[in-house]
């Protein structure tokens, strides 16, 4: 998994590109997650559009991704979903824990 | 008694790269049976879970600890295989993770994939120690035998 990080206003969005699996990708997720949040960001928009798998280490990091940044006040919202990642996140009912939209403009106005 | 042909075998270190590994191998045998992207995308989902399980949470990523995983043919039946050098595992105690209690929590949802993408999975104890998962997965178009 790679990623690189963008600034649009007060959002930060993390652009996710490749395998969010145990051993490599889920520690990756994380490192993005907290580098900007170390960095004092309180709203991060987790651009998914280029992941190809997630597994349940990917999910986990994910949900531990929202719970850290909910409980300092922030907030994290997902984009792009590609369509597994999507019947991932409706099998697991995460769908209905995060704020997922469709693209990248609608999600940063929700802000 | 059923045909039991055996595709490949490979043998791992305790290593999360190594299920790279696995899914190569994995990727070229699904391909051959002729598993159709969707499919294979999520039977690779399956089986990258019961690796990741072995090394985890069977092997403790003990690198002196090996991982084995076979492909085989059986009937209309693709099986896999995954043992692991652990001390044993109860699928019993593993939480639901879409109950609402759960829902939030980091881990517990990789036999829930494995559950939910193949076709039947069973635990047994490994004669020589160790678990040993049983995955299937009906192949397309293949008969019965």
């Amino acid at each position: 998994m790679k990623y690189s990080d963008r600034q649009i206003g007060d959002v930060t969005v993390l652009d996710i590109k490749g395998k969010i699996t145990i051993g490599l990708g889920d520690i990756a997720l994380r490192d993005a997650v907290m580098g900007a949040l170390n960095l004092g960001a309180t709203k991060l928009l987790i651009n998914l559009k280029e992941v190809t798998t997630i597994d349940s280490s990917g999910v986990g990091e994910l949900v531990s991704a929202y719970t850290t940044v909910t409980n300092r006040g922030g907030k994290l919202k997902l984009c792009n979903l590609p369509a597994k990642v999507s019947d991932i996140l409706q099998i697991t009912q995460l769908i209905t824990v995060f704020e997922v939209y469709d693209g990248e403009a609608e999600a940063l106005a929700s802000f | 008694m059923r045909d039991n042909e055996l595709l490949c075998h490979l043998d791992i270190g305790s290593r999360f790269e190594n299920v790279e590994l696995v899914q190569v191998m994995l990727a070229d045998a699904l391909d051959d049976l002729g598993f159709d992207d969707e499919s294979r995308h999520w039977i690779e989902v399956a089986v990258r879970e019961a690796v990741a399980n072995a090394i985890k949470h069977g092997n403790r990523q003990d690198p002196g600890k090996r991982v084995e995983v076979d492909l085989s043919l059986e009937g209309a039946d693709l099986v896999i295989q995954v043992l692991d050098q652990g001390e044993g595992f109860e699928p019993e105690g593993v939480a639901d993770p879409l109950d609402p209690v759960n829902l939030m929590r980091v881990n517990g949802r990789g036999i829930f994939f494995m559950q939910r993408f193949m076709d039947s999975i069973d635990y047994d104890r490994a004669p020589g120690g160790g678990t040993v998962v049983t995955m299937r997965k009906r192949v397309p178009n293949r008969e019965s035998t």
